[in-house]
């Protein structure tokens, strides 16, 4: 049974309706998928050349031009190991905080949860993720850098990543339905938060008592975790499970926040 | 029986601020939050620039009913479908659904036009709650019901009009819920497809699953629907019986004037073709006529703006009485002009006279419409654009004579030519029985 009634506050996110709606959550996702790279010529490889060439600038501008540290790893190799997490977390930040304005004839239409539509935009990310990851794997062979067992971690390394995502793009993509400054404010943010993590140069860099700011920074666990992953380093156990109890309560905080404010999206978007 | 659907004090109140930004912007709220702190909790009090869409609203739905809901535009229709669809919350009031719903207040919702007609059967069937299995055992219906066959692996936007209008419908038509709740999206596309549209429809209501259907075109409510909602400025009006129910609703006086106009043309029903301006019905000195002498005629105008030089459009004219039948169409093109009449663009102003002493007495609605043939397209259907009421004062030169009596029968009522012939030569002869020959 379903009843409807005005003035329901709960703000309990329904696991069951969520998960009635699986299908939906891959469709969407494979739409977003099959659609990106549509009309393109150089199609798929777009996941690839994103990455490549910031890599290749920050190689140049911060590796040789400032002669930033990178923990004895090539240049390249360490920012690349960071790029990588990065450029998938901002384009997936970016289009889910998007996602709900750019949705506006199915939220006025249809009912489905509308968590699905931020969720999917940012599992559409994780495709192009993989790609660009064949790359790395195919310059750590180059460098004859960090096979070892510290690679199994990626898979939870990157889902971390992407719940992180999540509930940055659904906190964004509900405010965005009415307040629309946040298409503007967005890529700015976004760009800023990227200096505030260590991407272009080692947390070593930071003198050691001001380090716990960076880690309020839940990437900054997560990033220096892919560098372990994929150099053989040591993890920061600590650091990680910081970054990932942070981004469980932002989670949900965001899927809270979300609740609250979805039943009027289709009145105001 | 229990009800599948249960719909209790339902209200839904809109803020319509006069040229109110629609979106607030953060640096709006964070100032009106310093200003007045309290604001926020008084906000409820000031109901000056709030409109009830829907009020008070109380039915109940048994399974297996096909109810239509009708209503003048504004009236709270789609308003409560958005409610029952849980696409919009109520403002006061509660509906119980017991069963799985599924809604169609727009064909072809998410459809994505870079996507294959495949990609988009599949997509569109997930957005309409379809599961993935279920898609997969009726594809091949959906896409002989389209008749697409030969395109089902193009683009959509590759698609004719006509096409993507026949596939999302198709889409559509194949929902299986217990629930069907269908905004007025027939009245579209090509008419033989609208034809198998109904028949659809029809089918879907005589499987015993309850459909809510939306709509202003009144013989369509009363061939779908055993039962009828009126509703009138988000206030239920009447519930019964269609036929009850959707007279109820014509002779409302408020249901069609004897003019429309569409002042603004982006508002206007058309396309890149041809857009309505005005329909109007008029009595023989070209005034607004709300009712007619049934021995006088009637004009019917239209007015519709022309908006291109390539295709020929022609302004038609449907007229049905109060039971839904359509007693004829014409057509502009029945002017011989017509084809000469040079094509550009520009304002159209066409008039049908139906003669008097034709027509039945009651409430004829007229449909007004602008097609175009080779190919065949339809501009715009409006469905009850006017409506005239014919009366018989039986006055004695009419075809009732001076019977004043009960109804007279027939659908329409001729004034037809009838030669009588006296026996015995004009002589009246007590005893012998007058013979009558009938022509005409």
């Amino acid at each position: 049974m379903v009843s409807i009634r005005a003035g329901d506050k709960s703000a309990a996110v329904d696991l069951k309706s969520l998960w009635a709606y699986r299908e939906l959550f891959y469709f969407l996702t494979w739409r977003d998928v099959k659609v990106r790279y549509k009309q393109t010529v150089l199609g798929v490889a777009w996941a690839v050349i994103q990455p490549l060439f910031t890599m290749i600038t920050f190689s140049i501008f911060f590796g040789k031009l400032a002669g930033l540290p990178s923990d004895g790893i090539p240049y390249p190799l360490f920012v690349y190991a960071a790029v990588l997490p990065w450029t998938f977390f901002s384009n997936a930040v970016t289009s889910s905080g998007n996602s709900l304005v750019g949705s506006a004839n199915l939220i006025t239409k249809v009912y489905f949860p509308r968590m699905i539509i931020p969720a999917a935009a940012v599992a559409a990310g994780l495709i192009d993720l993989v790609i660009a990851l064949g790359i790395l794997i195919v310059m750590m062979i180059y460098y004859g850098a960090g096979m070892t067992w510290n690679l199994l971690m990626a898979p939870a390394l990157i889902i971390i990543t992407a719940l992180l995502a999540v509930a940055a793009g659904m906190w964004t993509s509900a405010l965005n339905v009415k307040y629309r400054d946040i298409r503007y404010a967005l890529p700015f943010a976004i760009q800023l938060t990227m200096f505030a993590t260590p991407i272009i140069y080692p947390v070593s860099i930071v003198p050691e008592r001001w380090r716990w700011t960076l880690n309020l920074n839940p990437l900054t666990g997560i990033i220096e975790g892919y560098r372990a992953a994929f150099f053989g380093r040591p993890f920061d156990w600590d650091a990680l499970a910081i970054s990932a109890a942070i981004t469980l309560a932002l989670l949900v905080y965001a899927a809270y926040h979300f609740k609250l404010v979805e039943r009027a999206f289709a009145d105001i978007v | 029986m229990r009800p599948i659907i249960k719909v209790e004090n339902l209200g839904k109140q809109y803020r319509i601020g006069a040229r109110r930004e629609p979106y607030s912007t953060l640096r709006e709220s964070i100032v009106k939050t310093f200003r007045a702190p309290l604001a926020r909790f008084r906000r409820n009090e000031d109901s000056g620039n709030t409109i009830w869409a829907l009020k008070d609203l109380n039915f109940e739905v048994a399974p297996g009913e096909v109810v239509g809901v009708i209503g003048r535009n504004g009236a709270g229709k789609s308003t409560l479908l958005k409610i029952l669809s849980r696409v919009t919350e109520p403002t006061a009031g509660h509906a119980d659904i017991y069963g799985r719903v599924g809604s169609l207040l727009e064909v072809g919702t998410g459809f994505h036009p870079e996507l294959s007609g495949r990609e988009n059967i599949y997509l569109n069937g997930a957005i309409l709650g379809m599961k993935r299995a279920e898609i997969d055992r009726k594809f091949n219906e959906i896409v002989a019901f389209a008749e697409i066959e030969n395109f089902i692996d193009t683009p959509v936007k590759r698609y004719s009009s006509g096409m993507y209008m026949r596939l999302a419908l198709s889409v559509a038509a194949h929902l299986e819920t217990e629930i069907l709740i269908v905004d007025e999206v027939l009245a579209v596309g090509d008419v033989g497809f609208q034809k198998k549209c109904m028949g659809k429809l029809e089918e879907v209501g005589s499987q015993g699953r309850t459909v809510l259907f939306v709509s202003h075109n009144v013989p369509m409510v009363m061939r779908l629907c055993s039962r009828a909602i009126l509703l009138e400025k988000g206030e239920l009006l009447e519930d019964g019986p269609s036929n009850y129910v959707t007279r109820r609703y014509l002779k409302s006086g408020t249901a069609n004037p004897a003019e429309r106009i569409w002042p603004d043309t982006q508002d206007a029903p058309g396309d890149s073709v041809a857009r309505l301006r005005a329909v109007r019905a008029l009595d023989e000195q070209g005034r607004l006529a709300h009712s007619i002498d049934i021995r006088k005629p009637v004009l019917l105008e239209i007015e519709y703006w022309n908006l291109q030089s390539e295709i020929r459009p022609t302004a038609v004219f449907h007229v049905l009485n109060e039971d839904g039948v359509r007693l004829f169409a014409t057509n502009e093109f029945n002017n011989p002009v017509w084809r000469e009449r040079p094509l550009k663009p520009g304002l159209v102003r066409a008039r049908c006279r139906i003669p008097g002493n034709f027509l039945a007495e009651g409430l004829f609605t007229i449909l007004a419409a602008v097609v175009s043939y080779n190919p065949d397209a339809v501009h715009f259907i409006e469905s009850e654009a006017v409506s005239i009421q014919i009366v018989d004062h039986s006055d004695g030169d009419g075809v009732r004579g001076v019977y004043g009596g009960g109804s007279w029968p027939g659908l329409i009522r001729p004034m037809l030519e009838w030669e009588v012939d006296y026996g015995g030569r004009g002589t009246e002869k007590i005893g012998s029985a007058p013979r009558v020959y009938v022509s005409g």
